[in-house]
This record gives C-alpha cells, structure tokens and sequence, in this order.
C-alpha cells in the first residue's frame, strides 16, 4: 500500500509537472505543488497495470483526458523509489503529431538520474567545452558506446 | 527484442565535442563514415569562416574593419541575417552585436553559428538511407528517425546544479533540442539589451523543429531572465523547459494551431 501511495504522488507529480505550466501563466512550480492541477488527472489512478521484476515495479496508469487529450504516464519504482518516468501516451490530435518534433513533451524525474539510469541517447546542455568533455555525461555515453 | 545501441562518433571542432549517435542500416559502414566526414568539414570550415578567436577568420576582419560583408562567404550574410531575425523576435534580448568592454556593440554571431553550423552538417546525416542520426554539437542537438512511427531518441536535460545528473527526458523523433545555460562556461549569457547576465533563471531548454530556432530561441529565452518561460510560451510550435535559479522548473506547452 505504502509503494502504491508513493506511486499516486509520483504519477501526480509527474503530470502537475508536464502540465502545471500551461498556457497563460508561468507561475514557478515547485515538484508536486498545486492541488488544484491535480483534479483531471485521478482518473488515472483509478487502475493500474503492473509487472514486477526483483524488487523493480513498472506501474502504468490509465490513460487520462486532459484538455490537451489522453496522456498515460508509465513509472519505474525500485526498492520504494521511483527511478523512472516516461510519457507512453502524448496529447496529440492526428496521427502526423507523433513526428511533429516541436510537439515533444519533457518528461521530469522525480530524482534526477545518472545517464544509465535515465536511458538516455544525448545530453542536451549548457555548452560543452572540449577541456570540460571528459568530465561530462555526454562523454559517459560515448564511452559506452565506443 | 532489446534493439542494439547506437554507434557512437566523437570528435572535436570549434572547442567543443561532436558527439553522433547512428542506428539502422548504416552505422558503421563505408557510407556512414563518409557521412560523418563530410559533417564534421561543414563544421571545421564553419569555425575556419565565423571563428571570433581566429584572428584571420573572416568575421575577425570583419570585426576590425578590414573587409567588408561582400568580401565575405555568402554565408556570413545569410548567419547575419538570421541574427537580425532573431533580435526583431526577441525584442532585443538576442543580438549578434554585443555590448563590448566600452559598452560599444560589437560583432559575435557564435550565438547563432553553432545551431546554424550542426543543422548543415546534420544534412549529410540525414541523407543515410534507413537510418537514424542523433548529432550533439556541445549540448545542442538534433536528430532524426528513418520511421516517422520508429523509435525515439531520448534526449535527457542536464541539470544545471549538477551537469553530472539528467533532469528531464525529451522523447524526440525528428527535431531539435538546445540548451541555454551557464553550468559550464560561467555566467557568459548576456542580455543584449544590458549586456549583463539576466536574473533568476538556471537553464532554458527549447525544442523545435530547426537547431537553428531552437538554439537562438534557448538563448533569447534565457536572456529574459525572469520573463523565460512566458517569452517562450509566445514562440509559434517550441516546447521547452525552464530550470530557474532556485531549482524549479516550468515545462512550456507548445502553442497548437
């Protein structure tokens, strides 16, 4: 129940952060803040569907309406903490909008994560120097693939 | 099936790292390193043209008055231009004339080059056939999926406290991602309306369908400082992430038509 709990906060956490900043405001949101952001998305609680390896638990929510369209969110939590987030269903209103890169939604985590843990391809950052590369994550990457 | 990873390419230019990810039919071919040639010589005669610390580059003369524009590759007209854009649409924020020592503006396109430069070179990426390219030029990214229905490349957000830590994932299949911040070179962002470093915002990321736009829009948002994300908010089809100076963030939605 305890596990189950922290994944509602996560989820909601999750979504205040993709929506919390909607159109007209750019009011500074501190990671699960609002209430008021929370309300569309408890549909997405209500089920959920699981599959559990060793002590990791990937959790994926019901697809859930909000006024930009269905978004499911799908979540990682090992040994009681979230270690992953990711979006698997994005608001879009035709087909084509999955490739429209400029749609391309960020995904926050909750902790932030090394580059394994994240899965990542790419770092985007604040401009890498060549003295300060092999210091970096992107170096991290590209060792691991090299 | 797990898909094998990526095959990875880095080299240097510019005094940053090129770093390339392929995957799909030509990862490490004949054809694929005839591409990542011919990308890595659109950059390195990118700097040769445009450097600010080659004293002989063609924007250094420039810059001292020994030649003029018409002396110059065609290209240093078409990066000039695309500043001039990008100042009308920042209101000022952005510019490739920066205020100088003795507060006279002075002549340093690099904040327009470095998107303009690895988008060009991106094109003989994007030429391999069934392939996927992701291409980082010191943090600005771009890429593309052969499927548009394929796999998406994860591009993770630095996070500016800890530029060691990922603090956001953007799934992108064909677009680009820049990122404005001061994690590695110390505060060398201006507001080009002030020439100081704006206030109250750690790193503008901004995805959009050029590197071009989503580099100058990074920094042009990140030179409004307190005013990023709502600037931001008003850019036609960019979504982005605003980490402020107090480890906040804000997501920026992008505007549907």
């Amino acid at each position: 129940m305890r596990r189950i709990v922290l994944w509602l906060m996560s989820t909601l956490t999750v979504l205040v952060l993709l929506f919390g900043h909607s159109t007209s405001t750019s009011s500074r949101l501190p990671a699960g803040a609002e209430s008021s952001a929370v309300a569309p998305v408890s549909s997405a609680t209500g089920s959920t569907s699981g599959s559990t390896s060793g002590s990791t638990t990937t959790y994926t929510g019901d697809s859930a309406p909000t006024r930009w369209g269905p978004v499911q969110v799908e979540i990682t939590v090992s040994d009681g903490r979230v270690t992953d987030v990711s979006v698997v269903e994005y608001p879009h209103e035709n087909g084509k909008d999955q490739q429209i890169n400029a749609r391309a939604l960020p995904v926050l985590v909750q902790e932030t994560l090394d580059a394994q843990s994240a899965d990542i391809d790419m770092v985007s950052g604040a401009t890498v120097t060549s003295d300060g590369y092999v210091e970096s994550l992107q170096s991290a990457l590209d060792q691991a693939g090299l | 099936m797990t898909p094998p990873p990526p095959t990875r390419y880095v080299e240097h230019v510019m005094g940053m790292p090129i770093s390339l990810a392929l995957r799909g039919r030509h990862t490490d071919d004949a054809s694929a390193r005839t591409a990542w040639a011919a990308a890595m010589a659109v950059l390195q005669e990118a700097d040769r043209v445009f450097s600010t610390y080659r004293e002989n580059s063609c924007v250094s003369r420039l810059r001292r008055g020994e030649v003029g524009l018409e002396d110059c590759p065609a290209e240093v007209a078409e990066v000039l231009a695309l500043g001039e854009t990008a100042e009308r649409e920042s209101a000022g924020a952005f510019s490739v004339w920066l205020p100088g020592p003795d507060g006279r503006p002075v002549l340093d396109p690099s904040g327009v080059v470095k998107g303009w430069a690895a988008e060009r070179a991106a094109d003989h990426l994007k030429a391999l056939p069934e392939t996927d390219f992701c291409l980082s030029a010191g943090g600005d990214v771009t890429c593309a999926t052969a499927d548009p229905d394929g796999q998406p490349w994860r591009i993770g957000v630095e996070d500016p406290a800890d530029p060691r830590r990922v603090l956001a994932v953007f799934p992108v299949l064909s677009g680009a991602v820049a990122t404005s911040g001061t994690a590695h070179r110390g505060a060398h962002l201006v507001d080009a309306r002030t020439g100081r470093a704006p206030d109250g915002v750690a790193s503008v990321t901004v995805v959009a369908g050029s590197l071009t736009w989503a580099d100058v829009d990074a920094t042009a948002a990140y030179a409004h400082g307190p005013e990023a994300a709502h600037w931001l908010e008003s850019r036609p089809g960019r979504s982005g992430l605003v980490v402020w100076a107090d480890g906040t963030t804000s997501v920026v939605q992008p505007v549907l038509p």
